[in-house]
């Protein structure tokens, strides 16, 4: 029951309840840093650690708030956490500071921390609520990576650009130009570019989902669902 | 009954029944984030201090070469008067005399956001480095003011406010000598204004910025 459980968080945070293509929360920071595929897995990061850590605080503090003041605590708690990861990365981890600076601030206004805290973390151990935020995390990045990649190889010819600069000169071997002297595409770097990719990757999804389900209808003869293998 | 069973989920629960109980959990809420704010702020802000200084000097050895000065650049200042404005500006020495100066100027960027840009000029007026340091443009299409993006900041190396004349001190499309970008026109215009307006503003504080008795530079001169 409790390995169904975890494989379900995992399932749900990475694909099935994915925040931005089945939820469709946090389009705000999507959309303003998914010009580049580094920028994408940046902001993933960061978010991620946020939401881990927020999801935890509010789970272990479930049974001491009350539902009429829920929501001013969780926008503390989580606001709280931004700023000290915000100050602790300046501080200490300088380098991936400059490049993620921009980004930490923003993830106040995501509103996929707040979601998890509500729908989640206020209901659920501890334990699974840390793997919630985490898969959730984890799913977030998948989305933005995906759509900053998208917008990155249309609008400026080139994959992770930048990205020694967020992980280290060895991962130098990353950064990609795909055509040189590319005259460049601006709608895709600008928000409407993030839209439309948002959209044709949402219509990808669907029909991915669809041919998914019509496979495991069909195999859904086999007895007790050992569909591990679609 | 001791504190820990005070504490215990039960007796929370009990005590969750009672009007003032939200009341007390904000307070405590706010004043245990408030804290840990504080706590993290007593202990990063040192380190954060530090590392801005840092930030600064690695900047200002890019526009003043190391080879004018023997003095450290962030801890050699005057403060100047430009209008309303105080002006930090940081000279560099050699063998105690000011060979070129460094300073801050402020550039109105696309969407009326502040861009902050750091100049260098040598004793004759004369343009050292130019970078901007921070900005909120476009990416993709403001950010190539940017060093590490394209090499366009470096076309100020060299230029004086004579050189070129006065009214080609603007971007190509405005008839100056300067390139815009495909798609931006705005942010290379506007950081062209300004590192021109850093160079009036050498000019008509020449002698303090260089620490020298204005009887002397006329003399000089």
């Amino acid at each position: 029951m409790s390995n169904n459980l975890y494989r379900d968080i995992i399932g749900d945070g990475l694909w099935r309840n994915n925040v931005v293509f089945t939820q469709m929360l946090a389009l705000c920071p999507l959309m303003a840093v998914t010009t580049t595929a580094t920028n994408g897995l940046g902001m993933g990061f960061a978010t991620t650690g946020v939401l881990l850590l927020s999801n935890i605080t509010i789970s272990a503090l479930r049974a001491y708030i009350t539902p009429e003041v829920r929501i001013p605590v969780y926008v503390l708690l989580i606001a709280s956490l931004v700023t000290m990861a915000d100050m602790a990365i300046n501080a200490w981890l300088h380098e991936l500071y400059k490049v993620l600076g921009l980004f930490i601030p923003l993830i106040v206004v995501n509103c996929a921390v707040l979601g998890r805290a509500e729908a989640f973390a206020s209901r659920q151990p501890v334990a699974a609520s840390a793997l919630d935020g985490l898969m959730m995390g984890l799913g977030f990045t998948l989305a933005l990576v995906l759509i900053g990649g998208c917008r990155e190889i249309l609008g400026s010819a080139t994959l992770f650009a930048g990205a020694s600069l967020l992980l280290g000169q060895g991962f130098a071997f990353l950064e990609t130009t795909l055509i040189h002297d590319y005259k460049g595409f601006l709608l895709m770097l600008l928000p409407p570019g993030g839209f439309l990719v948002l959209g044709f990757l949402l219509a990808g999804k669907r029909i991915l989902d669809q041919a998914l389900a019509r496979k495991k209808s069909a195999t859904a003869v086999a007895p007790d669902g050992q569909m591990s293998a679609a | 009954m001791s504190v820990m069973s005070l504490l215990s989920p039960e007796n929370w629960q009990r005590w969750r029944e009672r009007p003032y109980y939200h009341t007390v959990l904000l307070g405590a809420v706010a004043l245990l984030t408030g804290a840990l704010i504080s706590g993290s702020d007593y202990l990063t802000r040192s380190a954060i201090d530090q590392r801005r200084l840092e930030d600064l000097q690695v900047t200002l050895e890019q526009v003043i070469p190391a080879d004018l000065h023997d003095n450290t650049l962030t801890k050699d200042t005057v403060t100047l008067r430009d209008g309303e404005r105080e002006v930090i500006v940081y000279q560099a020495r050699r063998a105690g005399q000011v060979q070129a100066v460094c300073y801050q100027v402020t550039a109105s960027g696309y969407g009326s956001t502040t861009m902050f840009i750091i100049m260098g000029v040598d004793r004759d007026g004369k343009v050292l480095g130019v970078r901007v340091t921070s900005h909120a443009e476009t990416p993709g299409l403001g950010d190539k003011i940017e060093r590490k993006r394209s090499d366009w900041i470096l076309s100020f190396d060299g230029r004086s406010l004579g050189d070129p004349p006065p009214e080609r001190w603007g971007v190509k499309k405005d008839g100056g000598i300067f390139d815009q970008f495909t798609g931006a026109t705005i942010t290379p215009r506007a950081v062209v204004k300004a590192v021109k307006g850093g160079l009036e503003f050498f000019a008509a504080n020449r002698a303090q910025l260089l620490s020298e008795p204005s009887a002397i530079t006329q003399a000089v001169q």
